[in-house]
């Protein structure tokens, strides 16, 4: 009886400490610095990676890998972080701060893949060897990597509690965790302290990364990903302040997820969907529950208003002439597109550039949702394969014609997006963001890779007798006819609610939501509304996708694909809609370039959005879109005579409506 | 206590954080279409007192009625919608919309005719009543020159004027200002209390007016309460309060 729960539940208290490793580290950074640190998975992969490589490829020992990786790069890599990027971000900024976290976590995985292109298999135990068995309890033996993971574990959270109560910058630490502002206020050097906390809590994720690599057989991002996930469960626990409370959560939640399961018989639903789904349903459940997550960005911060305020979308601030002429322009480009396709571009090309559309809807649903709304959420691209499959199941079920079915996808979308619009009522910002991220990561767990719903890991083949219609027929392009009356449906659709009532409704409630409250807007109504047009236009650009590929596969619409989404079009701007098709066409155009090149350089297209958004503090219009005003101001510079403002031709241009419209 | 005459009843109204009693059973009433001051040094509870008025935090004990309807548990957008409107001593402006576009959308929300159906049909642009009402506030407020300008681009002393014109776009009977001249220079602060003296006198608005500023506050109100550390200490006419040795103590901190 004891023996049996002792043998479930021992085995989780070192996987437990690593989870306490990582969200300690990540509820000190937030506290101290009022950053949370997406890039934490990231940092801990780079660390385990250059670890292994060094003892692997360059046969140095291993202390003086672990040195070089762990006490040397990660704490640089925070201070790197801390100095060049978020330093720069003014504290209020949470989307900005959120954003360049996420750009982080995709593009330096993929940096690191072109830096180290070879597989690393086995990785090194620190100090005790994984496949020795050290001690056993009750009959339970305990290798080395378990022990080291819990002394280092303890050794590492005992020697914080000693920097936080007995030297002097852990004190104005620990006073910085109290209130950020007053230590600021106070005087304390907030920089230095800032950085110590980056330096400290990167270390942190450095060695939670080495730790706990001799668990997997090879070293991959995704693995650090999934600690992350039980990081971030273990700190929502902790309301994202006490530090105490996340260790133990994270202890607990470590013993828990063993003991669930040694207990549960390995067959059936419990087993295969609810128990790898336990650490999202633990974060999802304390985003709901715990008290204090409410405030969670400094939206309530008296300061706010003390920063500067977002500069103009370019198109606010152009001449009523330069509309005319960009508006023209559009025209002109939209024309020459459609000819094109249906002439002289070759076949491959067509069939990126039908891609192209087809993440072009999926990414106006962000417009609608980030753009308009100013809610940043992870998990569209759940949304998107949520109508994909849905449509794919009747489809394959019920002999329901795939574009009939694809709409149908699209309201079980929004359904889905105004249930977690519901969910997460209460949470904005970062809340928001973290539990857009569980619900992507349940979905992954629960829903899409079920043989049943999904396929299974070659996902459904989108049969041809279920389109009604000859789209998938390369030689044809009634693809590309369809997908682009689709993507012009949206964009119209999009830029009149922008234009209406319910455009200047969604910037009121961006601007302010006590100001929105207070002139009778219905916060909930508005933006479960927008939830769910968000989700139902990705819906669409799902089934767009899966049709183009020919296959709705369950990994096309993963969670790692809802936040490169949002990275890539908050690069080419996310309050336009001409942003997010300018990133659905520069996604797959970049990827088919790279195909071009050497294989280890495909993952660059996510370093270059990664980096196009790692500028999104400085110009959060998007850089195309800063680039644009930047050109339009100097045509005007240069044509002063030509652009006299005119009221009648602004009246004329503001009726007519169009792609580039305000 | 059916009272048609009264716009506003605060009976017993009390609000705590933590242990603190910031609102400490506050009674008094505004009568339709008075301008009444409200005033305390800082930390008195003001603001706390109009949050609770608005909705934006629940009051712990005590009711709030607004011609004659308790308003106990309801949300601050429904609020509004029964003609409570408010500015906000730390301005709560819509920094990427023009100074018009807050006016259009409070005079949208307050008709309750946007649908977005009518979007999809691009059946939502600003009519022309809706068009000549925000003319007409923005004339009132002096914000004329500024209609197109995004809000962003002004200063504290024109956001305050956009809230109010905000406000008074959505025609409330009932107007609460906090500390409005507070950023301003003199002469705009006398344009604003000429400006909430017309609002009052011509539109029959309820005024209820947080100020420091006691000079604009004997010039725009009929009657004042006075408040310390969350309880009432006085109320009366201007001069009456200003008489009286609680407040001069409460207010000045001088000895009674
Ligand atoms: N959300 C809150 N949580 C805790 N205490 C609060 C909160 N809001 C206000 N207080 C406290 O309540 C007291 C009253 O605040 P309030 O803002 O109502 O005063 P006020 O009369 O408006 O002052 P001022 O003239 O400075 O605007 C202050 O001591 C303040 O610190
Ligand atoms: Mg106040």
């Amino acid at each position: 009886m004891f023996e049996t729960f002792f043998g479930f539940a021992i085995p989780g208290i070192p996987f437990g400490c690593t989870y306490a490793v990582i969200a300690v580290g990540l509820v000190l950074t937030y506290q101290a610095t009022g950053v949370f640190n997406f890039a934490f998975p990231a940092q801990a992969y780079a660390a385990s990676l250059v670890f292994t490589a060094l003892i692997q490829s360059a046969h140095l020992p291993s202390w003086l890998a672990f040195i070089i990786a762990a006490v040397i790069m990660s704490p640089l890599l925070g201070l790197a972080f801390d100095r060049l990027l978020f330093s720069k971000i003014p504290n209020t900024n949470t989307t900005a701060k959120l954003v360049t976290g996420i750009s982080l976590l995709v593009g330096l995985p993929s940096l690191l893949l072109v830096a180290f292109p070879s597989n690393y298999y086995n990785p090194p135990s620190l100090i005790w060897d994984i496949n020795t068995v050290y001690l056993t309890f009750w009959e339970i033996p305990i290798n080395g990597a378990q022990i080291s993971s819990v002394v280092v574990t303890v050794l590492m959270l005992g020697a914080l509690v000693g920097l936080l109560r007995f030297t002097n910058i852990g004190l104005q630490m620990r006073g910085a965790v109290e209130s950020r502002r007053l230590v600021q206020l106070d005087g304390v050097n907030a920089g230095g302290v800032v950085a110590v906390a980056w330096m400290v809590s990167s270390f942190l994720a450095g060695m939670s990364g080495i730790l706990f690599s001799p668990n997997f057989g090879e070293i991959q991002s995704q693995n650090y990903a999934l600690l992350f996930v039980f990081a971030l469960a273990a700190a929502a626990c902790g309301s994202f302040r006490s530090l105490p409370k996340t260790a133990i959560a994270a202890v607990l939640i470590g013993i828990g997820q063993f003991l669930f399961q040694g207990y549960l018989p390995t067959t059936g639903f419990l087993f295969t969907t609810v128990l790898p789904s336990f650490p999202f349903l633990v974060l999802a459940g304390a985003l709901l529950l715990m008290p204090g997550l409410r405030n969670l960005d400094s939206s309530a911060d008296p300061l706010s208003s003390v920063d500067p305020p977002l500069p103009p979308t370019a198109a606010a601030s152009r001449l009523p002439q330069m509309d005319r002429m960009i508006k023209i322009a559009w025209y002109t480009v939209l024309g020459v597109f459609v000819v094109s396709m249906l002439t002289w571009i070759p076949k491959d090309w067509e069939s990126v550039l039908n891609q192209g559309l087809a993440f072009s809807a999926l990414f106006l649903s962000i417009t609608l949702i980030t753009g308009m709304g100013g809610q940043l959420s992870l998990a569209q691209a759940t949304l998107a394969g949520v109508g994909a499959f849905t449509a794919a199941q009747l489809a394959l079920h019920l002999g329901l014609n795939f574009l009939i079915g694809g709409l149908i996808g699209a309201v079980v979308a929004a359904m889905v997006a105004v249930v977690l619009a519901v969910l997460s009522l209460r949470l904005r910002g970062l809340g928001l963001a973290l539990m857009t991220l569980a619900a992507a990561l349940l979905f992954d767990t629960a829903i899409f890779s079920n043989q049943t719903l999904a396929g299974g890991s070659g996902g459904l083949n989108i049969q041809a007798k279920w389109l009604g219609l000859d789209l998938n027929n390369p030689n044809g392009h009634l693809y590309f006819i369809v997908a682009f009356l689709v993507v012009l449906l949206i964009t119209g659709m999009i830029l009149f609610i922008r234009k209406g009532t319910t455009g200047r409704v969604l910037g009121a409630l961006k601007g302010s939501e006590t100001g929105a409250a207070g002139i009778g807007i219905n916060l909930t109504k508005e933006r479960i509304m927008i939830f769910a047009l968000s989700g139902a236009v990705a819906g669409i650009g799902g089934v767009l996708l899966v049709i183009q590929e020919n296959v709705a596969n369950p990994q096309s619409f993963n969670y790692a694909f809802g936040l490169i989404f949002i990275v890539i079009v908050v690069t080419t701007g996310v309050s336009t809609v001409e942003g997010a098709i300018q990133g659905g066409f520069g996604f797959v155009v970049i990827q088919k370039l790279l195909g071009y090149a050497p294989a280890r350089f495909a993952d660059l297209t996510f370093v270059f959005f990664a980096f196009g958004a790692l500028t999104y503090a400085a110009h959060p219009e998007g850089i195309l879109e800063f680039q644009k005003r930047r050109s339009y101001q100097r045509i005007e510079r240069f044509f002063p005579s030509a652009m006299k403002k005119s009221e009648e031709n602004e009246l004329a241009i503001g009726i007519a409506g169009g792609v580039s419209d305000d | 206590m059916t009272d048609p005459a009264v716009t506003l009843r605060l009976k017993d109204v009390s609000k705590t954080f933590g242990i603190v009693n910031v609102v400490d059973s506050i009674s008094f009433d505004v009568k339709a279409g008075e301008s009444v001051g409200l005033v305390g040094p800082n930390g008195a509870g003001k603001t706390t007192l109009f949050n609770c008025v608005c909705g934006q935090l629940q009051n712990d004990h005590g009711a709030v009625y607004f011609e004659d309807q308790p308003l106990n548990g309801m949300p601050t957008y429904r609020r509004a919608r029964l003609g409570i409107g408010r500015t906000y001593q730390r301005t709560e402006v819509f920094p990427d919309m023009t100074v018009r576009n807050h006016l259009l959308v409070a005079e949208r929300v307050h008709s309750g005719t946007g649908r977005l159906w009518k979007d999809l049909l691009n059946m939502s642009k600003p009519t022309k009543e809706e068009i000549e009402v925000s003319d007409r506030v923005m004339d009132l407020v002096g914000l004329m020159e500024l209609a197109d300008t995004p809000v962003a681009a002004l200063g504290l002393g024109h956001c305050r004027l956009v809230e109010l014109a905000r406000a008074l776009a959505g025609e409330p009977t009932l107007l609460l200002a906090d500390e409005p001249s507070s950023g301003l220079d003199e002469r705009e602060t006398a344009a604003m209390s000429a400006v909430l003296r017309t609002v009052q006198r011509e539109r029959g608005t309820a005024i209820l007016l947080v100020e420091h500023d006691l000079e604009m506050v004997s010039e725009v109100v009929d009657r004042v309460v006075v408040m310390d550390l969350g309880s009432k200490v006085a109320e009366g006419t201007f001069d009456e309060v200003m008489a009286n040795p609680a407040v001069r103590y409460a207010y000045l901190g001088e000895s009674a």
